[in-house]
């Protein structure tokens, strides 16, 4: 085993709270990602003190997902929530640098969130 | 206040091998805000892990980037074997750890060149450049490729280096460190270069920890942070203390980079001389099924790769996190204030690899 992982599970209405205690403790934010498992998105904030691995996690249905921002706890948590928010639709309130869904240009809105795209129907060969 | 005005900077620009943009709202020629804008060339290979079996996925975890490629690799398939309990023979660590060093190196001497080429100083460019060929001539004859060296698997290490190689490259980089000492020599202590470097793009210690930034760009502002301290490869045997320097200023973050190149070469001499003998890979049986946040320090900072595992052949998830992005909010914070001048300069003291924050 290389390091030990805390995993510690919040609440999306004390995930800001949870991070403001993250910050006071001295610990550097890590990440910020998604992970799709169904319907549903897992969400795991990151945290570093000493290397010393801990992370805050949560569940939301993908259906208007919706997560208060922790920018005002930890401004670099901007560039984080822009893309989670580019790459899998999940609002973020309150986020003190909003680029507006234009961060990341993708071809396709959300792609994370997508479904698997159908075949393209094959083309029937010209007639001479 | 002078009026303000919008300069954009990038996606294409002399400095930048590849595409970021930045607008930098000017006041004269002080910056005196900074936005950036990325995601111009963003390839979602993270979604590949639903089509890619996780013993083949190594493949595209190299092809993430073309300087770290290898430490890629290396954290996804240190992160698969956490999750399967895979005991990676001791060999192999050690051959990841030489590796890895290896391209540390050729990635500081790239940025080298390219930090000189930055502040006009064209000669010192084209000599890293050729001394980091050398480089690539030892990773070349050790795995087979210079780029990818497609040398890792999950288990282990694809092939074995003979004592004869290792003799070699040790002597290959006696010749190529005592070509770097001539080169920092110039970085550190050359008036020219100094007058460029000293003083500017200040990021304090506090600042740099609150922002979240990793590497050299942590270390440049004192702090001795450092991901190879977990001891993950060979690391925990063999003497290692990261090499910090407390100014802030694009000096220290040069000076660090400077440093490690030699840190580097120690390393693999310490490799070499303890490398054990014995098998360079376990076979892997079964899917791993389970979920780690496996960390390594690439040459721009602390690399991590989420892995979920159902399992099932295919992930459920890959996420990486690079150290450029990491960095963004470091470098937003360094630009405000400074030289329009200086602007390209200190976008590459974070050592930006826009192809990794692209995954």
């Amino acid at each position: 085993m290389i390091e030990t992982q805390t995993m510690i599970p919040v609440a999306p209405e004390t995930l800001v709270a949870a991070v403001q205690k993250m910050r006071d403790e001295g610990h550097r934010l890590v990440q910020i990602g998604v992970t799709r498992l169904g319907e549903e998105l897992e969400l795991n904030y990151s945290f570093d003190r000493e290397r010393r691995f801990v992370n805050l996690r949560f569940r939301l249905p993908m259906a208007g997902a919706r997560v208060p921002s922790i920018s005002g706890v930890y401004w670099a948590a901007f560039a984080y929530e822009n893309e989670i928010h580019d790459l899998f639709g999940i609002q973020v309130d309150g986020n003190v640098l909003d680029f507006q869904g234009t961060f990341y240009q993708t071809a396709v809105k959300h792609p994370f969130i997508q479904g698997a795209a159908p075949a393209p129907a094959p083309v029937p060969p010209a007639q001479p | 206040m002078g009026k303000r005005t919008i300069i954009p900077f990038g996606p294409q620009h002399p400095v930048l091998p590849e595409p970021i943009h930045l607008d930098l709202v000017v006041e004269d020629e002080k910056v005196v805000d900074v936005v950036p804008s990325i995601g111009f060339v963003h390839r979602g290979l993270e979604k590949l892990v639903e089509k890619k079996e996780f013993t083949d996925f190594v493949y595209v975890a190299e092809r993430i980037c073309g300087i770290c490629s290898f430490i890629h690799g290396q954290t996804y398939c240190q992160g698969i074997e956490e999750i399967m309990g895979l005991a990676v023979p001791p060999r192999a660590k050690y051959l990841r750890t030489i590796w890895g060093e290896l391209s540390r190196i050729h990635s500081h001497l790239l940025w080298a060149g390219l930090m000189a080429d930055a502040f006009g100083f064209e000669a010192l460019f084209m000599h890293c450049w050729r001394v980091r060929e050398q480089v690539l001539d030892v990773i070349e004859a050790t795995t087979g490729g210079r780029v990818i060296f497609g040398s890792c698997k999950v288990g282990g290490v694809r092939r074995d280096v003979t004592p004869e190689q290792l003799d070699w490259m040790l002597k290959k980089l006696a010749e190529v460190e005592k070509e770097m000492r001539l080169l920092v020599d110039v970085f550190l202590n050359d008036d020219s270069v100094k007058h460029r470097l000293c003083g500017v793009g200040v990021l304090s210690r506090a600042d740099a920890q609150l922002l979240g930034a990793a590497g050299p760009t942590l270390r440049g502002s004192g702090v001795a942070d450092d991901m190879r301290l977990l001891k993950y490869a060979a690391f925990g045997d063999l003497d290692f203390q990261p090499i910090a320097k407390p100014d802030g200023d694009s000096y220290s973050r040069c000076a660090v980079r400077c440093e490690e190149l030699f840190q580097s070469v120690d390393l693999i001499r310490q490799a070499v001389a303890k490398i054990p003998a014995g098998e360079i890979a376990v076979k892997v049986v079964g899917a791993p099924n389970g979920e780690f946040f496996s960390r390594t320090e690439q040459p721009r900072g602390e690399l991590v790769n989420y892995i979920k595992a159902d399992g099932s052949k295919n992930l459920v998830r890959f996420r990486a996190r690079m150290p450029t992005f990491a960095n963004l909010p470091a470098l937003i914070k360094m630009l405000a204030g400074c030289e329009l001048a200086d602007v390209p300069v200190l976008v590459l003291t974070i050592d930006p690899c826009i192809s990794c924050m692209e995954r």
